[in-house]
């Protein structure tokens, strides 16, 4: 397929207009020694009927979803309304570049400040980005923006951040002087406070702390946020799964001075890990060194609103090598899609999103920690995911399950040694009592 | 035009847009009790379905964009985003497909990834590749993060990281992140690298050059042979930022200019959409002895099939979680085999005869600082308009009046009022055409009517916005539901 729109008569009529006689005369510049001798080493071209074929039999070669899946762990499923794929779908929301000219971006500019006002209230943090890459490297640069604000070398992290954020964290901050250290879990499966005050001192930049952790435990995280603000500790709040800000308490409303997360609940579907939504909030005292694109609000000549991209002089296009980060592009449709997601839900929606993966993470809990051979590992309250602890061997009972179409729950060893023949399980409102009674029951029938 | 109002603004308690299905389970108070949980959403919008569709669509369409509108942003490659490729990335099979899927039921996904690290191998000339990086930045970093790797395990990570003045903002940028100092080469009278200068900056205190080719001017270094070597001569490794490659994709491979790393950017030259600024992906290759080095996890071929492999003791690790922006890759890849060879070597092709025709259409009228052949891009400047107090940011402003996309301004920082033009190859001749038809009528306007250019535009959804106000006392979020 060619998608070039030009006539053999037009390009005749071009290279006239330039003075030349043929398309290898615009690439003289080039030094001939460089030149490629022969064609790509490529199949030949699909057509679109061909195109579409080869990928929905590559597509075939993926079977797990036709399996009950009770896999969360960052990747979260929701039910998305179908408003989001139809109006995010429009070229006009698709096909533009960032919104470096507003007069003709208007429409990318407004969902970029309403997405904005989203994140602050759904965080209550004062200012929120226009997005990031995704949840971890968001974590990093909060990490990164408590070093440039605190300026001393050492971080904290929980031990029950993600593991994979964990590692981009240290992937960032490998070359800078920063040192990197974990806080253990206690028994509930939250971070042991004892822990933490031992090892923070005024040497500390910042405490990351994830609420939701990785073992699905909420935090008391106005008691971290206490002890990080006695050092004068900044305290990061990581949310992995934000579909609990709507009914948990906000991070901002326990101490959090940055909150980074992963906005794929809203509105975007699993897709194999990306592209997903890191988000970014902090208080306004810090927004100098607050890293991404931000929509201000501002009016015309005529003394209209309009909205620009502003406060560019954190950013590398103006401050290049003292910019705040280097990112440019990000995630700005992905942005639209939890906007259309979160304002399609409401304040109503997006109660009840967090009350129903409570209630149902919650009494597959209870059922299945009632199974003989299976305890809850942690005693800490539970969102929509949680661990529990197999008496036979958990690889075992993960066969059974999938061997009777069940995927799930994720085994915790390769994560945390200490965790054998542990696994963890998401249950969100889009699994049925009866997805999770299946799940109940086979659990119970391989451990009979 | 209807003014749209924020989703905010016409938000009422009572309505709604979205039902969940009824709460299957017994409800029980036990679980909420030891949670700590919020009363409200202090100002969360609540509104109906028809209110939220139209807001959207209504938004939607003071936009401009490549589906309606000529979009000549120099240096974002502006070309039409293929519809069956959005389709492609639709499929049910990829978009329900967990992450931590056990791999043997994942196969299709490892597949696609393979293919697409393989094909970008051949494109590039080079022999190992990562897909993860999100966007060029990310890539960028990334690259970085390999340099630093390598170097150092050869005994030494070095300090500096060499950029030439006309480059993108993202690599020095990306260079600091990564801990190195920046040291800028002043570019010589053609707008390329000065050999001379390059010679006695390139110390072996420096880790890398990073160049941009062909160059943020449209200008090939045709030098480049001769800077990978003077790079190389000093132990420093050469990066190119492959923001350009749609200038030479199918007819030259970076791999063959003695380039180590290089990072791509799908959003341009493979034609994935920009969506308003993300998401993108930033693949990076590199030559075979940085292999070891890239993040992980990485594909690889087995007995059994496909696998992830993430024992690689070598490696910068992870860079983000997953594996990179995978529905944007099946998009890339779906381009790339549609193309083949053949229609990859066109892209080049008729990129830079886009280009050079609009640059002879247009250079007696507006000033070109740098006279040498160009291929994808060039970039003008309001010199001439200048002389009538008309500056680049009027006419790109005007050019919306005329309903068409403006160039990007004041960039790269070499040429005072720049305006940088990219076609790309994509674009009918009639598109063209009136392109220039309407930069000339402007540069007419300059000198007989300047007040029309300078209060320009006047038929926008919104007219010239206060950026300055909007920086000195910024508003960044709707603040009705905060107590003064």
């Amino acid at each position: 397929m060619s998608y070039i729109s030009l006539s053999h008569e037009d390009k005749k009529k071009m290279l006239a207009a330039i003075g030349i006689s043929s398309l290898e005369e615009l690439f003289c510049c080039i030094p001939e020694e460089i030149r490629l001798k022969k064609n790509l080493n490529l199949p030949s071209p699909l057509a679109e009927p061909e195109l579409v074929h080869y990928f929905e039999e590559i597509g075939k070669r993926n079977s797990d979803s036709g399996y009950l899946s009770f896999l969360g762990a960052g990747a979260y499923r929701h039910f998305i309304p179908y408003v989001v794929d139809y109006l995010s779908s429009r070229g006009e929301f698709i096909s533009p570049y960032t919104p470096y000219q507003p007069e003709v971006s208007q429409g990318t500019l407004q969902v970029i400040f309403e997405y904005q006002t989203l994140i602050c209230q759904l965080t209550e943090m004062d200012i929120a980005n226009a997005s990031l890459y995704e949840g971890a490297s968001a974590a990093a640069e909060a990490v990164l923006m408590a070093h440039r604000l605190r300026g001393k070398p050492k971080i904290l992290v929980a031990k029950t951040l993600h593991p994979q954020y964990k590692d981009v964290i240290r992937t960032y901050v490998k070359n800078l002087s920063i040192e990197v250290k974990e806080i253990n879990y206690g028994e509930s499966g939250a971070v042991d406070l004892d822990d933490l005050a031992g090892k923070i001192d005024a040497e500390t930049s910042a405490v990351v702390c994830p609420s939701p952790n990785f073992m699905g435990i909420v935090e008391n995280m106005d008691r971290i946020g206490e002890l990080a603000h006695k050092y004068q500790t900044l305290f990061i709040v990581v949310v992995a799964e934000a579909a609990s800000l709507g009914i948990l308490k906000a991070p901002g409303a326990c101490g959090a001075d940055i909150v980074a997360g992963e906005g794929q609940s809203f509105g975007l579907p699993l897709s194999f890990g990306g592209p997903y939504l890191g988000f970014m909030a902090c208080k306004k005292d810090f927004i100098r060194q607050f890293p991404g694109r931000i929509a201000g609000e501002t009016k015309d000549v005529e003394g209209r609103r309009g909205f620009v991209l502003t406060l560019s002089t954190r950013e590398q296009h103006i401050r290049r090598e003292k910019a705040t980060s280097n990112i440019c592009t990000n995630q700005a449709w992905c942005a639209l899609r939890a906007t259309i997601f979160l304002e399609t839900l409401g304040r109503p929606g997006m109660r009840e999103l967090g009350y129903q993966n409570i209630q149902k993470a919650n009494y597959a809990l209870e059922k299945l920690s009632r199974v003989k051979g299976v305890k809850r590992r942690f005693g800490g309250p539970v969102f929509n995911e949680f661990v529990l602890e197999f008496a036979d061997s958990w690889p075992n009972v993960q066969d059974f399950l999938r061997k009777n179409g069940v995927l799930g729950g994720l085994s915790l060893e390769p994560f945390f040694p200490e965790l054998k023949n542990c696994a963890l399980f998401c249950v969100t409102e889009v699994h049925k009592k009866d997805d999770i009674d299946r799940l109940v029951r086979l659990v119970g029938e391989v451990l009979r | 035009m209807i003014r749209e109002p924020l989703i905010f603004e016409i938000s009422a308690e009572g309505k709604r847009a979205f039902e969940f299905p009824k709460l299957d389970v017994p409800e029980k108070k036990e679980p909420l009790n030891n949670l700590p949980l919020r009363k409200d959403i202090k100002g969360f919008p609540q509104v109906s379905e028809i209110e939220v569709v139209r807001h959207l669509t209504r938004l939607s369409q003071t936009n401009f964009c490549i589906d309606t509108t000529f979009y000549p942003l120099g240096s974002c490659t502006m070309k039409y985003n293929p519809k069956v490729n959005e389709k492609v990335a639709q499929l049910q099979s990829f978009l329900f497909s967990h992450p931590y899927a056990p791999q043997d039921l994942i196969q299709g996904n490892l597949e696609i990834l393979k293919s697409a690290e393989e094909f970008l191998c051949e494109i590039t000339g080079m022999d190992a590749l990562t897909l993860q990086p999100a966007a060029g930045a990310h890539g960028e970093l990334v690259g970085m993060m390999l340099v630093h790797a390598c170097l150092k395990d050869r005994g030494n990570p070095r300090k500096v990281v060499l950029i030439p003045d006309s480059a993108h903002g993202t690599n020095p940028s990306s260079a600091h992140i990564c801990g190195y100092r920046v040291q800028e080469i002043k570019s010589n009278e053609k707008g390329t690298i000065d050999l001379a200068g390059l010679d006695r900056q390139m110390t072996e205190d420096v880790a890398a050059l990073m160049i941009t080719n062909p160059n943020t001017l449209g200008v090939f270094e045709s030098d480049i042979l001769k800077i990978a070597e003077i790079v190389h001569a000093k132990g420093g490794l050469l990066y190119m930022d492959g923001a350009n490659l749609n200038a030479l994709v199918g007819k030259f491979r970076p791999g063959d200019m003695g380039v180590d790393i290089i990072h791509l950017n799908l959003h341009k030259t493979f034609s994935t959409p920009h969506g308003g600024g993300g998401p993108g992906a930033g693949p990076v290759g590199v030559k075979k002895y940085l292999g070891p080095y890239l993040p992980i996890p990485v594909v690889e071929k087995g007995p059994a099939g496909y696998i992830f492999n993430s024992n690689r003791p070598k490696s910068i690790g992870r860079v983000r979680s997953f594996y990179g922006n995978f529905l944007v890759l099946i998009k890339a890849l779906a381009y790339i085999l549609s193309l083949g060879a053949e229609g990859l070597k066109e892209i080049a092709e008729i990129a830079v005869l886009n280009s050079n025709y609009l640059r002879k259409s247009l250079e007696d009228v507006y000033y070109l600082k740098y006279s040498a052949p160009t291929l994808h891009e060039c970039v003008f400047s309001d010199k001439f308009q200048k002389e009538n107090g008309v500056q680049n940011i009027d006419i790109a402003k005007r050019l919306v009046d005329y309903g068409l996309h403006p160039p990007t301004m004041s960039f790269p920082l070499i040429v005072p009022g720049a305006l940088m033009v990219e076609p790309t190859e994509t674009e009918s001749k009639r598109d063209l055409d009136a392109f220039i038809e309407a930069m000339r009528k402007i540069a007419q306007e300059a000198r007989e009517t300047p007040e029309i250019v300078k209060s320009a535009p006047q038929a926008s959804y919104v007219r010239r916005l206060d950026e300055t106000s909007a920086a000195r006392n910024p508003v960044l979020r709707w603040d009705g539901d905060i107590e003064k």
